[in-house]
């Protein structure tokens, strides 16, 4: 990986992938040992910077960098030198002159990671930003579907359902599955779906019953409802009726078709309660995989390439 | 004038000895140029020098009528930790300017006529360019109640807009072309992009909104404002101007208008004709601007537009904003981004040396079209001749160099040519007889 992992480009093409999913592998290990605690970031300090709330994801990678034995700080908003003005400048400059070695950030505008990255010497993890793009999300998406259906994914049908537009989650799982070779179809009301989709390997439709038929996994985002006032839909039950993972739908998958959400859900809108507690449905999964996947990717941002354990 | 003139200034004789003229009358007379009190009193192949006079060397370069641009904000009065009426006259004569129109938001802005009486006594005594104000069409640039119009054109206001702010509502847009219809010469210039259209939208919508994750801007948004303006100018017998305008579609109707013998002007700046969305590629802030950079299928149509002389002016939209305003995410920056400096040197690199342009073609769109259009007709753009107003650039057509927005006059960095390579380059600058700009130097 580069110095920073601000986009899935940065995790350098399908090696590169799989590389860092292996290392996932390897940590999942640990996490599930008595003692899950290995010392490899000894002395390394990690900063989150959470400029939205976002109570999985931060918790996650303070899990993930406690386990290496990294030492944490948490700069969050609502309680910090922001809300008295402070620019993202003059905060990454504060954090930097204590001598960090990453920051982990999440902001509601799209690129802000990647000019944090200028600003600072520290690696840069993208936990999210705006509607662009969240490697990590993508990582655990990829890992947790890998040990399901891998090692290879090559020929695997995906559905991606929902607002695609404004989703940073889709931008990311669309590089990382389509760079392990997964055929992509987006599905969703069309003023949900990207203005342009000219270099995205995605097919795109908006008869979810039809792209139901073939689909080994469908994807289900989270709706926001807010939308409706921006007249991109007409109403929840609308959307459920066209584009909701109903219990109906999943009893016409294949068999074997598997359900992936990466939370917080609406259940009974973009996916029913029965659904999203089926055996198809790898939702709690994919949460457990997260601190596995961060370590792997704090690992290989800041360990000295010792031995894992 | 308060401040003191160096040399330079109070000479009141000066030759621009070697040089070739080009101007609405001559793609090129080799001439020297004697200018007096003001005006050009002599147009001869070789002039003697008078005693006491001030020799400006232009071997090799192309003597022209000062440049116009009717499309910068200075930021004064209100944001003058971003320009100043000084910074950006230093600016603009350095980019080879005589006169410049202001754009009116600013804080307060030009609906007022205390507040235009203001900046135009600020830009006589600062004395590098002439300055006029454009002004407000509405109170508070608020779409809604017409400003003082009448009053403002008795200061000398020709060109009316709410600048960033388009007029949305179609019966204001009306009333503000019945309204100036009265007032000889006066133009309503219409920042078309539709409020309801680029809300929450930051750059053009397109192939890189969609892989950046930022909200769009659509084409769509301007070609609508553009074609209902057109009907109302139609309807009204109006004078109308597209500020900056970005898009093909934009463009074809400008040109179906003008076929039409509607009353109709269009502008568009140097970075839309040579930059595309890509250049957000890295969420830099310098490349966001309003109208936003467009795709390259607009950026071609602007350009052919440009070229077959739909479009009548080239206005750079100089909009500095201080460093710390725009080192924010992409989202959160200002729209804006330099020019005044640069816009001969981009222009030249871009139409002239490719051969898409003659000089004079290109300097009929950035001295005696926009002259024209902002009223001024009678004062800037004029040709190299005797007895007209000394308001005159002399150009270096061939030098090559490489811009450096750390060297620029203005107060802001966020110059998007920060690196390029140009070819041309403004040598001396002459207003109303006085060297602002000798050999790339400002005088003051």
């Amino acid at each position: 990986m580069t110095k920073h992992l601000l986009s899935v480009d940065d995790l350098a093409g399908r090696d590169g992938i799989q590389r860092i999913l292996d290392l996932s592998g390897s940590f999942l290990e640990v996490t599930q040992r008595d003692m899950p605690k290995v010392p490899a970031l000894r002395a390394k300090t990690i900063v989150s910077l959470f400029y939205e709330d976002s109570t999985r994801t931060r918790l996650s990678f303070e899990t993930a960098a406690k386990r290496l034995s990294a030492d944490t700080m948490t700069f969050s908003v609502g309680t910090s030198s922001v809300k008295k003005g402070e620019s993202l400048l003059d905060t990454v400059q504060t954090i930097e002159a204590m001598g960090i070695d990453a920051i982990v950030v999440r902001h509601g505008a799209s690129g802000a990671p990647h000019q944090v990255a200028q600003w600072s010497n520290a690696s840069v993890i993208n936990a999210g930003d705006g509607r662009h793009e969240h490697p990590t999300q993508a990582l655990l998406d990829a890992f947790t579907l890998r040990r399901h259906r891998g090692p290879s994914l090559d020929g695997l049908n995906m559905v991606i359902v929902g607002d695609i537009r404004n989703s940073r989650v889709a931008r990311s799982d669309i590089k990382i599955f389509a760079a392990l070779g997964v055929n992509l179809t987006l599905v969703g009301p069309p003023t949900l779906m990207p203005s342009s989709l000219e270099g995205w390997p995605v097919t795109m439709t908006s008869d979810l019953d039809s792209a139901l038929n073939e689909t080994d996994v469908v994807y289900l985002l989270r709706i926001q409802q807010e939308r409706i006032g921006d007249a991109l839909f007409p109403s929840l039950r609308e959307y459920t009726s066209r584009w909701g993972l109903t219990a109906d739908r999943a009893n016409r998958l294949k068999p074997d078709a598997l359900v992936m959400h990466p939370g917080p859900m609406n259940r009974g809108i973009e996916i029913a309660d029965e659904v999203a507690d089926s055996p198809r449905s790898l939702v709690t999964e994919q949460v457990a995989n997260g601190v596995a996947v961060r370590m792997a990717v704090l690992y290989d941002l800041l360990g000295t390439g010792g031995p894992v354990v | 004038m308060t401040c003191l003139a160096p040399e330079a200034l109070l000479s009141n004789e000066i030759v621009i000895v070697g040089g070739t003229i080009i101007d609405s009358t001559t793609t090129g007379t080799r001439a020297d140029v004697l200018v007096r009190n003001g005006l050009v009193v002599e147009v001869s192949p070789s002039i003697a020098v008078p005693s006491g006079a001030q020799v400006l060397d232009a071997e090799g370069c192309v003597v022209s009528p000062g440049l116009v641009d009717i499309q910068v904000h200075f930021r004064e009065p209100g944001r003058e930790e971003s320009e100043t009426i000084e910074t950006g006259s230093r600016a603009a004569a350095l980019g080879g300017c005589t006169a410049v129109i202001c754009m009116p938001n600013t804080d307060p802005p030009l609906d007022d006529a205390t507040v235009v009486q203001a900046v135009i006594a600020r830009g006589r005594s600062v004395g590098l360019v002439d300055l006029h104000p454009s002004g407000c069409i509405t109170i508070g640039r608020k779409g809604e109640q017409l400003a003082p119009m009448g009053e403002l054109y008795d200061l000398g206001v020709r060109i009316f807009t709410d600048d960033g702010d388009c007029v949305a509502d179609a019966r204001v847009m009306r009333r503000a072309f019945e309204y100036a219809s009265a007032l000889r010469g006066a133009v309503i210039a219409q920042h078309a992009e539709d409020p309801a259209l680029v809300h929450g939208g930051h750059m053009h919508e397109g192939e890189w909104s969609s892989r950046l994750g930022i909200p769009g801007r659509p084409a769509a948004a301007e070609i609508t404002i553009v074609a209902r303006d057109l009907e109302l100018a139609r309807l009204t017998g109006g004078r109308y101007h597209v500020l900056h305008l970005s898009t093909a579609g934009a463009a074809d109707l400008v040109r179906a208008a003008k076929q039409q013998g509607l009353r109709v002007t269009a502008e568009c700046t140097p970075q839309h004709i040579t930059l595309t969305d890509a250049a957000c590629a890295n969420y830099e802030s310098t490349f966001k601007m309003n109208p936003p950079l467009r795709g390259e299928p607009d950026r071609a149509g602007v350009f052919a537009a440009l070229v077959d002389g739909t479009i009548d002016a080239i206005a750079t939209d100089h909009a500095p904003h201080a460093p710390e305003t725009k080192a924010v995410p992409f989202e959160q920056a200002p729209p804006g981004m330099l020019g005044v400096e640069t816009s001969l040197a981009v222009a030249m690199t871009q139409l002239v040396v490719p051969g898409h342009l003659t000089l004079q073609q290109l300097l009929a769109r950035m001295s005696w079209q926009p002259a024209t259009i902002a009223g001024l007709g009678s004062q800037q753009g004029r040709p190299v001749a005797v007895g007209e107003p000394a308001n005159l650039c002399v150009i270096d057509p061939t030098t090559q160099w490489e811009r450096h927005a750390n060297e620029s006059a203005s107060k802001s960095r966020n110059d998007p040519w920060e690196g390029e390579k140009l070819t041309g380059r403004v040598r001396h600058t002459v207003l109303r007889g006085a060297a602002t700009v000798i050999n790339g130097v400002a005088q003051r």
